[in-house]
């Protein structure tokens, strides 16, 4: 009979094997940690490097000397502000019409047989896997003055002469919701497949008729989903350049739109540095936040 | 007992024993395995049982190499491997989940350790169709993976397994996902199979009957220690502590004092003299329901039975066999098992009946005592 | 008992009941879809205006696009940075996922959300970023230069999507192979592999579009003989709607849907 005596405890210097043991854990640990460096180099020149050097950048004043003068100015120009102001009301509109249309599809998309799934999905996947500029384009088409969306709302009578609907706020909100809904849908649809669908039947059995079911159970579950995908739209869109650029005519003028004017027309780097730093803590603060109120990485990388 | 008598000597061809000593794991402050000793015998089918997160697979992955230890050593007859990489230990592994290719056909599987020993392709085939024959799959070595039952897939992964000619083979819990009637007819087969190839096996469940029925030896363990290592019958009849006693089979425990004399008394009936040798603190007795006989009401101890005094809660029929719940004090109910055989209901105890429950001296197993259960 | 009133979940709704979700649903797909569509007949207009439907048929855009030493040198310029990026990508990606699942190591976690920056940090802000550091590094406008960036913009979607393979494969299976006689890095060819192979053919795929999709980084690094096919045409749609652009979109358009339905096929046959 081997019974363990309680009182004996290894000790970790003189025990068995345990420097090879040690030596060969962490030899292992680094061939892994090997394959992940070419990776880690590229992320470094591409990310790291550029990014961590117009954070310099953004601290050094028109002298050569460090100073806080490129943030200064954000807060004294008018014309930053309004920028500003159009990009987060940009973002909360298009994150806003998102939801909107983004709920009822994943919702349909949730709740169709599995075999039927997938060519529905194409509905979702296309867009997705096209070219922005591409989609971008076909809206400028779609839109324009005797575009047509215009002579097909002037043939059924909804307006009489043709409406501006490109150029302009309207356009962009519109090119944008476009772009960005699959990235609502495909998190939102996830949560709401993993929806248990006993739970509905225990709704129904406990006397809920399938409206207030739905209200009272589907929807609170369906939340998380549907705050993850909101807030990988919302992010993306405060960054958003091409769409504003080419839909909004230039008078939709966002972050990104300005940081390159910035360049293009005076040559700053620090000013235009500065306002990507901006930006980057934004979307760093956004993403913190979700972080914390919500396990959303799961709905982010349970895509496919 | 069983580890004095240590058959180190006894490796042949077919089998190599493993010698473990002082094998420790740490994760974080938790001893996944702290300190084990255990000597397997060459030959036997071992097998490592105990609840989920007791360090069982921990133990058998680090034999397996996929695990490494902190510290400690791992011996294949004399060879030190606690160092080698998976792939030169030379064992056979069957995983839970079986962990068969799927792109691969069923000869596929159990070709590939052969391929990559760089058996030459005629031996491959006919090593191929003698393992297929052991476990009973002729003629299936052309089918995939997906068309298999689970039981078929559990016998390529067999096949796989010792197709090589490993003399070390691990299994864990090969087969928890099985259903019943097909697992237990696969124990037996196991069985047969193990006596069949000869070869070392250490084998981990969680399922006390399915290491009952199979094992040569079991090693219960628990919290990463080993809690007792033996025979079936011995850990069965004779537990060690009260883990072992509680895991295996079921048991109620009751606590038992030392009258003047030095006697073990239970609510000041005498039970037993204490066992020769043992130094506790004090000892439990562990009562197995099939050791209990319910009696006539009235019945006294004798030299031959203990007898306790109690109330039938309830009486519950399983088949072939019934069992009833008696209440001997306000805290402490007995089970007692019975055959039903072709008794009729109406002479099963009755709730609220007033009867005696006798344990033959003989089945009194003695445990030191534990504050903890 | 009819379509209509027949029960569409288990809970006793009918199809009846779900009318108006279905038919927003319906709008809503058909609104997502044919936008991108729409450049299709576009770019067989034979008007220098975009009408629709057009007036008169024709292939003169695509006469236009195929006979400019522009167009085809910015095509050129794409389809080559868009493999490169697929051949560098896919295989960075899928051996940093791939160690970072295994490993289970502490530092894991921050490896990985470090390496999906690229997707995290606003693409304006790497551009110029990229555009400043390529300066100084005589990269701007080279070949090298756009693969390099384009190459860290793909490894975010080539890690997640191997991740996502790896998690619903069993490593088991690995380990089985090891105790097999195979070594580490066989077992991951002999076994792994094979079985995260379409996967694989995704992540490349996805690689290949985001670079050969991708604008921001391209209009500030790229640019003379290396301009890229997207940097062109975001000029020439800031400018003037040019209906060349709906030739070359018609194009690009053909090759996501063939990308997309190769992934959708490989897709089921890996199920």
């Amino acid at each position: 009979m081997t019974v363990i005596d309680m009182e004996k405890t290894a000790q970790p210097e003189q025990a068995l094997h345990a420097g090879e043991l040690q030596r060969q854990q962490s030899r292992e640990q680094w061939s892994l940690l090997s394959l992940v460096v070419p990776a880690l180099i590229v992320v470094v020149l591409i990310i790291l490097i550029p990014v961590g050097w117009l954070f310099y950048l953004s601290f050094v004043g028109k002298d050569g000397g460090l100073s806080m003068e490129h943030y200064l100015k954000m807060v004294q120009y008018k014309s930053y502000a309004r920028t500003f102001v159009t990009t987060f009301q940009v973002s909360v509109l298009t994150t806003l019409i998102c939801i909107l249309i983004g709920y009822p599809l994943s919702y349909f998309l949730a709740l169709l047989p599995p075999r039927w799934v997938g060519i529905f999905m194409l509905a979702v996947l296309l867009p997705f896997w096209t070219s922005l500029l591409v989609r971008t384009y076909a809206w400028l088409v779609l839109l324009q003055k005797n575009g047509l969306l215009n002579d097909f709302a002037m043939q059924i009578g909804l307006w009489d002469s043709p409406v501006k609907l490109v150029h302009n706020m309207t356009g962009t909100l519109i090119g944008m919701a476009h772009i960005m809904l699959p990235f609502l849908v495909l998190p939102l649809y996830n949560a709401m497949k993993k929806i248990d669908r006993d739970l509905m039947f225990a709704a129904a059995n406990l006397g809920a008729s399938p409206v207030s079911a739905f209200w009272k159970v589907y929807f609170p579950l369906s939340l998380p989903g549907m705050v993850a995908g909101s807030l990988i739209v919302f992010v993306l869109c405060l960054g958003f350049y091409v769409t504003p650029a080419v839909l909004g005519g230039g008078r939709v003028i966002m972050v990104a739109t300005q940081i390159t004017a910035i360049l293009e027309n005076q040559f700053d780097w620090g000013a235009a540095s500065a306002l990507g730093v901006v930006l980057l803590i934004a979307t760093l603060l956004f993403l913190y936040i979700a972080g914390r109120l919500f396990k959303f990485d799961a709905a982010l990388f349970g895509k496919n | 007992m069983a580890s004095n008598n240590n058959s180190g000597s006894g490796h042949d061809a077919t089998a190599l024993p493993i010698h473990i000593s002082s094998l420790t794991k740490k994760y974080g402050d938790l001893y996944a395995l702290d300190s084990v000793d255990l000597e397997i015998r060459s030959g036997e089918f071992l097998t490592l049982l105990g609840p989920s997160g007791s360090g069982k697979t921990t133990l058998l992955m680090a034999i397996a190499g996929f695990n490494r230890p902190d510290s400690g050593s791992i011996r294949f007859g004399e060879q030190e491997v606690i160092l080698t990489p998976p792939h030169q230990r030379n064992v056979g592994m069957v995983f839970q989940s079986y962990a068969l290719f799927p792109h691969m056909s069923v000869a596929g599987n159990i070709a590939f350790p052969l391929k990559l020993r760089g058996v030459s392709a005629g031996e491959i085939e006919e090593r191929v169709t003698e393992a297929l024959e052991t476990v009973q799959l002729s003629g299936l070595g052309e089918r995939g993976i997906d068309q298999l039952s689970g039981g078929q897939r559990q016998r390529v992964a067999l096949a796989r397994a010792f197709v090589f000619g490993p003399r070390i083979l691990l299994m864990d819990e090969p087969l928890s996902a099985l259903d019943k009637k097909l697992r237990e007819r696969m124990q037996i087969e196991l069985k047969i199979l193990h006596r069949k190839l000869g070869v070392t096996t250490v084998y981990v469940t969680h399922d006390q009957r399915e290491a009952l029925t199979m094992s040569d030896r079991i090693a219960v363990i628990n919290h990463g220690r080993l809690a007792q290592v033996d025979t079936p019958e011995v850990i069965y009849n004779h537990p060690a502590n009260a883990f072992v006693a509680d895991f295996i089979g079921e048991s109620t425990m009751l606590d038992l004092d030392q009258d003047k004399a030095g006697n073990l008394t239970y609510k000041g009936s005498k039970i037993s003299k204490p066992p020769s040798g043992g130094n506790a603190d004090g000892w439990s007795l562990v009562v197995r329901p099939e050791h209990l006989s319910i009696m006539a009401n009235g019945k006294a101890s004798t030299d031959r039975t203990i007898v306790f005094k109690g109330t039938v809660t309830e009486t519950v029929f399983q088949g072939e066999t019934a069992f009833s719940i008696v209440a001997i004090d306000d805290d402490t109910e007995l089970l007692v098992r019975f055959g039903t055989g072709s008794k009729a209901k109406s002479t099963y105890p009755q709730s609220g009946e007033q009867v005696s429950v006798g344990l033959g001296r003989d089945d009194a197993i003695l445990i030191p005592r534990e504050d903890q259960p | 008992m009819n379509w209509w009133s027949s029960p569409a979940s288990d809970t006793q709704v009918t199809h009846g009941d779900r009318f108006w979700l279905y038919v927003v649903a319906s709008i809503i797909m058909l609104l997502l879809v044919l936008p991108t569509f729409i450049v299709i007949p576009m770019s067989f207009s034979d008007s220098q205006y975009l009408e629709f439907p057009p007036s008169n048929w024709s292939a003169r855009w695509y006469e236009v696009y195929l006979g400019s030493t522009k167009w085809m040198r910015a095509t050129a310029t794409s389809v080559q940075v868009g493999i490169i990026t697929m051949l560098v990508a896919t295989p960075l990606g899928t051996m940093a996922a791939y160690a970072l699942f295994v490993s289970g190591h502490r530092a894991t976690r921050a490896l990985f959300l470090f390496l999906i920056t690229p997707m995290i940090v606003p693409v304006i802000l790497i551009a110029i970023g990229v555009f400043y550091a390529y300066g100084r590094a005589g990269l701007n406008n080279t070949i090298t230069g756009l693969v390099l960036a384009h190459t860290a913009m793909a490894i975010p979607l080539v890690m997640i999507v191997i991740t996502a393979a790896l998690r619903s494969y069993d490593l088991n299976q690995e380990r089985v192979a090891r105790s097999l006689g195979a070594t580490r890095v066989k077992a991951f060819f002999l076994i792994t592999l094979p079985q995260i192979r379409f996967s694989v053919v995704t992540a490349a795929l996805l690689s290949f579009l985001t670079s050969f999709d991708e604008v921001i980084i391209a209009i500030f690094v790229s640019g003379g003989v290396n301009a890229t096919l997207t940097k062109h045409m975001f000029s020439a749609l800031r400018d003037f709607i040019d209906p060349t652009i709906a030739a070359i979109s018609t194009i690009m358009v053909l090759v996501s849907t063939v990308l997309l339905l190769l992934t959708q096929f490989i897709g089921a046959r890996e199920k």
